[in-house]
């Protein structure tokens, strides 16, 4: 299903890239059953609390600066306000803006108003909105709520109009509108490409950069100037102004190919900027295969291979020492799609065997039918295919894995699922930062981490010693699959 | 004054599933959306206080993850399926089913579901939480009033034995110290503490509640209708103590009140406080020093925090420490049946002393109000993380107490009775040692 951005919002992952939720098998043969279409998915008869296409629809849009964010829902699901407001603090010391809270509202839907409706409130909400905060664009997120109970927030935006001067874009986002919660940031994108971007008007030597948190923005901004052209982190830290242009751009690229898939793709179709697709910028291969990519595309070869041969000598020799002794150890990972590919391959790199590998979901193809191209490097390139599932996050099934497999270490990347792989002894690094192993020293760092986690074992034998997991004797030996029906081709 | 929640300080109904997981090997199972679990939990959890996960967190509370089929379709059968599991998979002693906004919507007979599971061999109760309902104190109401109505049996009287309420698990990210440190007191007067949440209590604590003598509820409104209840259910006379009890004179009044009610000889209750005001001053005389010449700080402060924390701090740095309250800002939503009876306790200062108190749930609102406010020096301003920013522009003195306290790691941290009190005074003068160097 290609892009298409005359409908008001994007259509599922589920729909749009057959993108799935739950499967056991091998990363080889998920990649050939993908190829061929007979990927289906395998729904769950016992879940666990996932998460919902909300937060990374909102995440995204909440940290441009002068946005504002108006969810029209019950009071609990503007709780992320909070991470944005923390998010967003944290960014202002980093990169260098004014740190202050989110502009993130919310409507406050209460009893009444699932009976009567809410449109008011919501007219009311975005007003005032507008009157307190100055924004340059209002985004409009919906929720369970506001689509159960049917409201016409197009209208109420429509009406709007006349009033408010500025753009004012719905984001569809309802929690039960996709297992895949990566959807949320296609609804984001798609929101910025139909509300913000504008066509453009002249070329720049800009490059856009898809990012959650823009960590690396310093050492990037350098590399980049290198090759005279200058990145733009978006869309957190960036203005609308900043972000209307983004059709202007030389090339876009993004930290993770599930992050980045719609907007980049989007641009491209629509605005001709090319969407870099390479590796990403994790590990050694995937810097240098990302970097050249980027070279290509603003035709700056030579100077790429001249930088490449002089990184190589001055961090390869330090990092092949902290390698020889990371070699053997067996790892599980689970993370997004992207990251798990990504990060078995930087492991492999430094000679970590990955022994398990769990993706939250996963996508057969990415937007404009393109290979997800980590995993194919995987398919190509690993010596040995891989145990392989897709979990949803679901933690009993990841348990059950890491009880089964003990593997020396466990690497995560969410919020809230580092500590239980701990909590059975194993040593465990969540790679939090999107940055985590970006180029050579970040590759350096990344396997100084490692090694530091597996020698010093104090707090997961301690703990381990001391707790005790939640889950049944009967379930930790049961197969990890016990629970996933027949796949739905 | 809107209705928009702008700088959330609370979350919906549903959230009392931390009510749940407060009770030790208690699971709440969610019939919810995906995200909700998540969304809820980050924020009374890990973005305030750093509280984290314990025995369970939300990556493992049980939930149906309502999709678009269960929208169209009703989702009573995928919870069927989700409690059996979960009774399976999940080792745990008490399972509470809780509803979220789109099953009540759509109507689901979870009732029925529940009722279904009578024999199951380990309790399963349900409560109603959907997120439009209201916020998280009222679901927290909602959750003990479920326990008192399905689970828990009559049980003989033990003489002494009080069951303690005080402040709502998770929200209030120092309820575990609060807890131990009203148990303390009252066990130091000869009474016998009851409380349901945290280690080592669990489902033998929730037996005993029917029990008690007595029921302690240190809170201004949250948890009334509990006592309520469980005076209806089984007979059991409460006493509310509306202030939680910060620093020496809330803290002798509260003895007197609740030894004066559970029976307990005056002289044994004098002879605690004698102690802990010695204990107490030893302290507060060394470090007058400090508070009298500290620079930077004003006598004015501010609260925008939950009944419980704007009361009990404002009562504590007025009555004992001699500052002054400008206008307070209660933000926990709480019912318009409440709001009167909490205005006035914010009119009972020493000297005649009054403030003036609003109700919101408009932080941004708020801010507008604090910025125009003179608070003839450098202010002190206790509330959450919302107003660090707001605190730094006016060169304030700032302490995070109150939901979301996303800035501060709290463990066992409590500012309940004497020793209480001297944590918080370290906590505010050593900012404001900071500031001033």
């Amino acid at each position: 299903m290609e892009i298409n951005l005359k409908v008001a919002e994007a259509p599922t992952r589920e729909n749009r890239l057959g993108s799935i939720s739950g499967y056991s098998g091998t990363l080889r043969d998920a990649a050939q059953k993908a190829g061929c279409g007979g990927l289906g998915n395998r729904e769950r008869c016992f879940n666990q609390a996932s998460l919902c296409n909300a937060g990374c629809a909102q995440g995204m849009v909440c940290g441009i600066l002068d946005a504002a964010v108006v969810n029209h829902a019950p009071v609990g699901c503007t709780v992320d306000a909070i991470g944005a407001s923390v998010v967003r603090k944290y960014l202002g010391m980093m990169l260098g803006f004014e740190p202050r809270n989110a502009q993130f509202v919310g409507t406050n839907l209460n009893e009444n108003d699932t009976v009567f409706g809410a449109s008011a409130k919501l007219r009311a909400a975005v007003i005032e909105t507008y009157r307190r905060y100055h924004p340059n664009a209002i985004f409009v997120s919906t929720s369970c709520v506001s689509g159960v109970i049917g409201e016409d927030i197009k209208s109420v935006i429509e009406d709007l109009k006349p009033e408010i001067p500025i753009p004012v874009i719905p984001l569809f986002c309802e929690g039960f509108k996709s297992k895949i919660w990566a959807t949320g940031f296609d609804m984001a994108w798609h929101a910025l490409l139909t509300g913000i971007v504008k066509p453009p008007q002249k070329k720049t030597n800009v490059i856009n950069f898809i990012n959650f948190f823009g960590s690396e923005k310093r050492q990037i901004t350098e590399l980049f100037a290198k090759f005279g052209v200058e990145p733009l982190f978006l869309p957190a830290g960036t203005t609308v102004d900043q972000l209307s242009r983004m059709s202007e751009s030389i090339a876009t690229v993004s930290i993770c190919g599930t992050l980045g898939t719609y907007l980049g793709n989007g641009l491209e179709k629509q605005y001709g900027v090319p969407y870099v697709q390479t590796l990403r910028p994790h590990g050694i291969t995937g810097f240098e295969e990302w970097l050249r990519g980027i070279g290509k595309v603003i035709g700056k070869e030579t100077d790429v291979e001249n930088y490449i041969a002089q990184e190589r000598a001055r961090v390869l020799p330090e990092l092949e020492k902290v390698k020889q002794k990371l070699h053997g150890i067996k790892a599980v990972v689970g993370m997004g799609p992207g990251y798990t590919f990504n990060f078995i391959r930087v492991l492999q790199e430094l000679g970590v065997e990955t022994i398990w590998a769990s993706a939250w979901h996963f996508d057969p193809k990415y937007d404009k039918g393109l290979v997800v191209e980590d995993l194919d490097y995987l398919v190509k390139n690993l010596p040995a295919d891989i145990p392989f599932s897709v979990s949803d996050q679901q933690n009993f099934e990841l348990m059950n894995v890491l009880n089964t497999l003990k593997p020396d270490i466990y690497f995560s990347r969410h919020q809230g699922t580092t500590v239980w792989a701990l909590k059975r002894g194993t040593a465990s690094v969540c790679v939090m930062d999107e940055y985590t192993a970006f180029g050579y020293n970040g590759t350096l760092n990344f396997a100084s981490m490692i090694l530091d986690a597996v020698t010093n074992r104090s707090l997961a034998n301690n703990i381990a010693q001391r707790t005790k997991l939640p889950y049944t004797e009967w379930w930790l030996n049961q197969p990890n699959t016990t629970f996933l029906k027949k796949a739905e081709v | 004054m809107t209705n928009l929640i702008d700088q959330p300080r609370y979350v919906c109904a549903l959230g009392a599933m931390q009510t749940v997981s407060s009770i030790e090997r208690a699971l709440p199972i969610l019939h919810a959306g995906p995200g909700c679990g998540a969304k809820l939990s980050l924020g009374l959890t890990e973005r305030n206080g750093g509280q984290g996960s314990g025995y369970i967190s939300y990556h493992i509370f049980p939930s149906s993850n309502i999709s678009e089929k269960e929208v169209i379709f009703g989702g009573e059968n995928r919870l069927k399926e989700t409690i059996e599991n979960a009774l399976k998979v999940i080792d745990a002693d008490f399972f509470v089913v809780l509803t979220g906004c789109v099953s009540e919507i759509v109507g689901d007979d979870v009732q029925e579901v529940v009722k279904s599971f009578a024999n199951a061999g380990k309790p399963v109760i349900y409560a109603e939480t959907a997120g439009f309902k209201g916020n998280n104190l009222i679901g927290h109401e909602l959750v003990i009033n479920a326990i008192i109505e399905q689970y828990l049996k009559p049980a003989p009287v033990v003489d002494k034995l009080v069951n303690i309420w005080a402040t709502v698990p998770a929200h209030d990210a120092f309820w575990y110290g609060n807890l131990i440190h009203l148990e303390k007191l009252i066990s130091e007067i000869g009474l016998i503490p009851n409380t349901i949440f945290g280690p080592r209590k669990g489902l033998k604590a929730i037996d005993k509640t029917p029990q008690a003598s007595f029921n302690l509820l240190v809170s201004p409104w949250v948890g009334l209708k509990n006592v309520e209840l469980l005076k209806k259910k089984f007979g059991t006379p409460f006493l509310q103590y509306p202030v939680l009890p910060i620093g020496p004179q809330e803290t002798g009044n509260f003895l007197r009140t609740v030894g004066q009610f559970g029976g307990i000889d005056a002289s044994i209750i004098e002879a605690v406080i004698k102690k802990h005001e010695d204990e107490y001053y030893y302290f507060i005389e060394r470090a007058a020093d400090t508070f009298l010449e500290t620079r930077s700080i004003a006598r004015r402060f501010v609260t925008i925090a939950d009944s419980h924390y704007a009361l009990a701090v404002s009562r504590f740095l007025v009555n004992d420490m001699g500052l002054f309250p400008a206008k307070q800002f209660v933000i926990d939503g709480i019912p318009d049946e409440y709001k009167e009876s909490v205005s006035n306790l914010f009119q009972k200062y020493n000297h005649g002393i009054q403030a003036e108190v609003e109700f919101s749930s408009d932080g941004q609102d708020i801010h507008e109000q604090i910025r125009k406010t003179n608070y003839y020096g450098r202010p002190l301003i206790l509330g959450s993380i919302w107003e660090k920013v707001l605190a730094k522009e006016l060169m304030g003195h700032y302490v995070g107490i109150s939901m979301p306290v996303s800035q501060r790691l709290i463990l066992d941290r409590s500012y309940v009775g004497y020793d209480g009190a001297l944590r918080l005074l370290e906590d505010i003068y050593s900012v404001v040692l900071e500031t001033s160097i």
